[in-house]
C-alpha cells in the first residue's frame, strides 16, 4: 500500500528538472543522528539520494559542485506547522485556512486544498532550508481539527507529498475548552467518536445508531484512526494528559499515536519511553504559560530522549504558520544546554536529527525525506557552515533533485532598499 | 486626598491676599507629584570582582581582547588589559574564551503586566476602554511573581527592562524601567531615576479595537485625527498649569492623563512609539514636530530600513525584531536585514523582544541580524552590534548615564557568557547587577524561584 502510494506520489512529484548533481568536499550531515563527515560526498540523481558520505564517486555526467567549507544536509523537516495555511495571520481575512471554525466538519476536513504552494511564507521557509512541513490545521469548534499533510516547500504546484498523513485532536486545555469546558467532557468527546467512527465501520448500509454527535463525513473519516490506518496526532502539554492518551489505548488498542507537546514530558519520561510513541515537542518552552506547562523546562527534550523517548521537534502553537525557519536555532540552544549545570542538552547530531530525520519518523514518512541516506528524496541543502549556527545560511536548496530559488518578497525589499539615495525614477521602478 | 491638599493650599492663597496688597503676579505654589511612586530598590551588594582574560564588549562599540573589567562597590570599577589588577580580597575570574559584556537591556517587554501563566485574571496590559489612556501607568500591572523576569535574567542576562502597556490604544500609558531584581512589589524593582516613558501606538491595533466597537478610531486617519486632537488638549492644559506656576492664579483642575502627556511635551516622558510601517513613522514624526515633543524610539520598526535616513536625521531609535514578519499586515515588508540597514544609515538601532520567550535570546536575535548584514555586505562587528542590546536601549531609556556600557562609573550590570554570545551554543555563565552576583550557573543557590513557582513540578529545575 505504501509502496503503491510512494509510486503516484512520485510521479506526481515532477521530478522533470531533477538532474544528477554530486557535492564534493563538504562537511556531511546524513541527519540520521550520525556524526558530521568531513569531506563527503552526496549524490542526487531522478530525484532520489544516491549516496551520501566519504569515498562516495561522482557518476558521469553529473553536475559537480565543490562544497569546500561548506556543510551539506538533508532539508529541514518542519515536526509541527501550519506552513501554507496563512499568508497573514492576522486581519487579512482570507488570507488565512488555519481555522474552520465556522464550518460544519471537522475530523473530515482534509488541509490539502487550503495549502498555497506560492505562499510567501513557503518561499521564505525554502530560502532558509526548510523544504518539508508537517502541516496541521487548527481545531475549530470540534477537539478533532482535520486532517494534516506532508508537503515540500518546492517552488511548483505540487506541495503536497502525502495527504491525509494523520489526525489531529485537542486533548488537553485547549481541548477541553473547545468540549464545553472541561477535560472529562473532552475524552467523552473523544471517546464517543471513535465508538460512532468504529460503530460505522463496515456497515454496508450505512446505518447508524442513535444519538449520533458527529456527522456520517466526520466519523467516515475517524474509521482508519480507530483502524490504525491513520496515525493521530494527540495535543497535551500536562503529564497527566499525557498519560491519559497512553492509557486510551488500551480502550482502542488499534490506535496509532504520537503526541505533541509535551511541555511536561520529562515527568514521565519513562512512561512515555516505554508506550514507544513518538512525541514532536516544542524546543524551548520553560514559562509555565499556562496550567498544563508547570513543569516547563528547556531541558524537557533532552530528559525525554535520555530516557528513551523518540523525540522531534515542531512548533507547536509557537508562530507555526512562517518560523519554521528557526527551529535550527531552537536545535542549536538544545546543545548549548549541554554546558549548562543541572541541564540537559542533545548531542548536535542528535539534535539536528530532530529536525530533519525524527519528524519525517514521527509521522512514518522517514524512510522517504529528513536523511540523505540512499534512496531518500533529493532534499539537500548547501550550508555556508553549521546550520545550527546563528551566522549560517543556505546557499543552494534542492528539493526533489530540483535546484530552488531562494529569492522571495524579502529578499527582494532588501535589493530594493539597499540604498536610499534618490535616483532617476522612484524605489517603484527597482525590481 | 490629592485634591483636599490642593484645597488648603487655596484657602491659604485666599487667605494672605484678604491680608496684604494683591501681588502683581504670583507663582503657583500647587504642585503635581512627578514622582508619587518612588523606587525603594536597593543594590544588594557583592564582593569585589575582577573579570580577566575576558573578551571585553563595552556595549558603546568598544572592545577589548584579552580584557579585563573590575567591579567594586556595585559599579564598573575599571576595564583595561591585561594588566588590570585586582584589589587585595577581590575574587577573580579567569574567563579564558568567554565574553563580558554590559547586561542587555530590553527596551519593550510586557513581563509582570502579562505573565505568565497567561490567564485572563493576570492580563493587564491593556486598558482598551478608549483609544486615550495616558492615565495608566504599566507599574500598577506589573506582577512582581511573573516567573518570565528570572528566566529573562538567567537564560538572556537581561539586567534592565521597559515594561510597557499594550498597544490596543493610541495612547497606551505609562511604561517604568525596572531593573531586573527580584522583589515583594514593583517599586522595589523600579529603576532609580529612570525617566517614565509614554507608549502610544499607529496602526493597526487601536484602528482594529475600537473600529470593532464601532468607535473612533476605525482608520488610520482616525487614529491620527485622535492623537493630534489630544495632542491639543494636551497643549492647552500645558498652557494653564505654566501660566499658573509662573504667575499664580485659580488653580487650574489636575487630570492625570493630561499629567503624563504635560510631561511628555517637557521632555520630561519619552515617547516609545509602536508603528510599523515606514510611512506611518513619517507621519508620526511630522505629528511630534507639530505638536513639540520628541520620538524616543519606534518600536517593532519592522520597516524602518525604507527610511532610515529620516530616522537619523530626526534622532530616532527603531527597536526592532531580527526576524519576526508577516503575522500582520503591518509586518508583511519586514526583512531580516532591517536591523543592519538601520545601523548602516547611521540610525539608531535596538534589538527587542515583546516577548516572554525572545527575551531569554535577545543576544541570538542581534546575531542573526548581524549575519544577515554580513551576507549582503554590511560589516558589522561584535561590539557594535552590542550597541543594540545595551548602550542604545540605555540612551532611548534616559539611563545612558547610568547603565548599558562598561565603563568606569557606571553601574555594574553585567553578563560573563559561556562562550561567544552571537552563538547559538552559548548560554550566560554569571549575571551581576548592581554588582551583586543574581545568576551563577554553576550554583543552584543563584537561580532566583518566583512566589508563583514554589512547591509546584520543577521548582528546583533548570529551566
Amino acid at each position: 500500500m505504501r509502496a503503491l502510494l510512494a509510486t503516484i506520489l512520485l510521479a506526481g512529484a515532477s521530478p522533470l528538472a531533477a538532474q544528477t548533481v554530486a557535492i564534493t568536499n563538504g562537511t556531511v550531515v546524513v541527519g540520521d543522528g550520525s556524526e558530521p563527515v568531513q569531506g563527503g560526498t552526496v549524490v542526487v540523481r531522478n530525484g532520489r539520494v544516491v549516496a551520501a558520505g566519504r569515498g562516495v564517486s561522482v557518476p558521469g555526467g553529473a553536475e559537480v559542485i565543490d562544497a569546500t567549507g561548506k556543510w551539506v544536509t538533508p532539508g529541514i523537516v518542519a515536526g509541527f506547522s501550519r506552513l501554507g495555511l496563512a499568508e497573514v495571520d492576522l486581519g487579512a481575512d482570507g488570507s488565512d485556512d488555519t481555522d474552520s471554525g465556522n464550518g460544519p466538519f471537522n475530523a473530515a476536513i482534509d488541509v490539502t486544498p487550503a495549502i498555497n504552494p506560492k505562499a510567501s511564507t513557503i518561499a521564505v521557509s525554502r530560502a532558509d532550508g526548510v523544504t518539508r512541513a508537517v502541516v496541521a490545521p487548527v481545531a475549530g469548534k470540534n477537539i478533532f481539527a482535520g486532517q494534516g499533510a506532508v508537503i515540500d516547500t518546492g517552488d511548483d504546484m505540487d506541495a503536497v507529498l502525502r495527504a491525509r498523513a494523520f489526525q489531529f485532536v485537542e486533548l488537553g486545555e485547549g481541548g477541553a475548552g473547545i468540549a464545553g469546558g472541561s477535560r472529562a467532557t473532552a475524552f467523552v468527546l473523544f471517546r464517543n467518536a471513535l465508538r460512532e467512527a468504529r460503530d460505522l465501520r463496515g456497515r454496508i448500509d450505512g446505518a447508524r445508531q442513535d444519538d449520533v454527535l458527529l456527522t456520517r463525513f466526520d466519523a467516515a473519516a475517524l474509521v482508519p484512526v480507530v483502524q490504525g490506518k491513520q496515525l493521530l496526532l494527540v495535543h497535551v502539554e500536562r503529564a497527566k494528559d499525557i498519560l491519559n492518551v497512553l492509557d486510551l489505548r488500551e480502550e482502542f488498542p488499534g490506535l496509532k499515536v504520537a503526541l505533541v507537546g509535551a511541555t511536561e514530558g520529562w515527568t514521565v519520561a519513562h512512561r512515555i519511553a516505554a508506550s514507544g510513541v513518538w512525541v514532536i515537542a516544542s524546543a524551548l518552552n520553560d514559562l509555565p504559560a499556562s496550567f498544563e506547562m508547570l513543569a516547563a523546562t528547556q531541558s524537557n527534550i533532552g530528559r525525554m530522549r535520555d530516557a528513551g523517548v523518540k523525540v522531534a521537534i515542531g512548533m507547536i502553537d509557537d508562530n507555526d504558520t512562517r518560523y519554521q525557519r528557526n527551529q535550527r536555532q531552537y536545535a542549536g540552544n538544545l546543545v548549548a544546554l549541554s554546558k549548562v549545570p543541572g541541564a540537559t542538552g542533545v548531542s548536535w547530531s542528535e539534535a539536528f536529527a530532530m529536525i530533519s530525520s525524527r519528524p519525517a519518523e514521527a509521522v512514518g514518512i522517514g524512510g522517504e525525506i529528513g536523511s540523505l541516506e540512499a534512496g531518500r528524496r533529493g532534499d539537500v541543502v548547501i550550508w555556508s557552515g553549521d546550520p545550527l549556527e546563528l551566522n549560517s545560511a543556505p546557499e543552494a536548496v534542492w528539493i526533489d533533485g530540483v535546484r530552488q530559488p531562494l529569492d522571495n518578497h524579502q529578499t527582494k525589499l532588501r535589493d530594493r532598499y539597499r540604498s536610499l539615495d534618490r535616483e532617476a525614477l522612484p524605489e517603484a521602478y527597482r525590481k | 486626598m490629592r485634591g483636599a491638599l490642593a484645597a488648603i493650599f487655596a484657602m491659604a492663597l485666599a487667605g494672605c491676599a484678604a491680608l496684604a496688597p494683591p501681588p502683581k503676579s504670583k507663582p503657583g505654589t500647587v504642585h503635581i507629584a512627578e514622582n508619587p511612586y518612588p523606587s525603594t530598590y536597593h543594590p544588594y551588594g557583592g564582593v569585589p570582582t575582577l573579570i580577566r582574560n575576558a573578551t571585553v564588549l563595552d556595549g558603546e562599540g568598544g572592545r577589548i581582547d584579552n580584557g579585563s573589567v573590575l567591579l567594586v562597590d556595585g559599579k564598573v570599577q575599571a576595564v583595561g588589559g591585561a594588566d588590570l589588577t585586582a584589589p587585595e580580597g577581590a575574587t577573580v575570574i579567569d574567563a579564558q574564551g568567554h565574553y563580558v559584556t554590559p547586561g542587555i537591556i530590553d527596551i519593550h517587554s510586557h513581563l509582570g503586566d502579562y505573565p505568565s501563566p497567561g490567564v485572563q485574571s493576570l492580563s493587564d496590559g491593556n486598558e482598551a476602554t478608549s483609544p486615550a489612556r495616558p492615565e495608566v501607568w504599566a507599574e500598577h500591572s506589573v506582577w512582581p511573581q511573573d516567573p518570565g523576569f528570572s528566566r529573562a535574567m538567567a537564560n538572556g542576562g537581561i539586567t534592565s527592562l521597559q515594561i510597557l502597556p499594550g498597544s490596543a490604544n493610541l495612547f497606551g500609558g505609562r511604561s517604568v524601567v525596572l531593573k531586573n531584581v527580584p522583589s515583594r512589589t514593583v517599586q522595589g524593582m523600579k529603576f532609580p531615576g529612570a525617566p517614565y516613558g509614554l507608549k502610544m501606538a499607529c496602526g493597526e491595533n487601536p484602528k482594529r479595537v475600537y473600529g470593532s466597537k464601532n468607535q473612533m478610531p476605525q482608520t488610520r486617519m482616525g487614529n491620527i485625527a485622535y492623537v493630534r486632537q489630544t495632542w491639543i488638549k494636551a497643549k492647552e492644559y500645558d498652557r494653564k498649569w505654566t501660566k499658573y506656576e509662573k504667575s499664580g492664579g485659580e488653580i487650574p483642575a489636575e487630570d492625570l492623563a493630561m499629567d503624563t502627556l504635560r510631561g511628555v511635551l517637557h521632555g520630561k516622558i519619552l515617547v516609545h512609539n509602536h508603528c510599523y510601517r515606514a510611512d506611518e513613522e513619517a507621519i508620526m514624526i511630522d505629528v511630534a514636530k507639530e505638536f513639540g515633543y520628541k520620538i524616543s524610539a519606534f518600536h517593532h520598526a519592522v520597516e524602518s530600513y525604507k527610511i532610515a535616513d529620516l530616522l537619523r536625521e530626526n534622532g530616532i531609535c527603531s527597536a526592532m525584531w531580527a526576524d519576526w514578519y508577516g503575522f500582520k499586515m503591518e509586518s508583511y515588508d519586514a526583512i531580516n536585514e532591517n536591523i543592519a540597514y538601520v545601523q548602516k544609515a547611521g540610525a539608531c538601532a535596538i534589538v527587542h523582544s515583546d516577548d516572554p520567550n525572545g527575551i531569554q535570546r535577545l543576544n541570538q536575535e542581534a546575531a542573526k541580524a548581524m549575519a544577515s548584514g554580513k551576507r549582503v555586505g554590511i560589516d558589522i562587528s561584535e561590539a557594535t552590534a552590542w550597541t543594540w542590546l545595551s548602550g542604545n536601549p540605555a540612551k532611548a531609556l534616559g539611563i545612558s548615564d547610568q547603565t548599558g556600557s562598561l565603563k568606569a562609573g557606571k553601574m555594574a550590570d553585567v553578563v560573563l557568557w559561556n562562550g561567544n554570545p552571537f552563538s547559538a551554543y552559548t548560554r550566560p555563565d554569571k549575571v551581576w547587577i548592581d554588582g551583586a552576583l543574581l545568576y551563577d550557573s554553576a550554583n543552584p543557590k543563584l537561580r532566583p524561584v518566583s512566589d508563583f513557582e514554589l512547591g509546584q513540578p520543577g521548582e528546583r529545575d533548570v529551566k
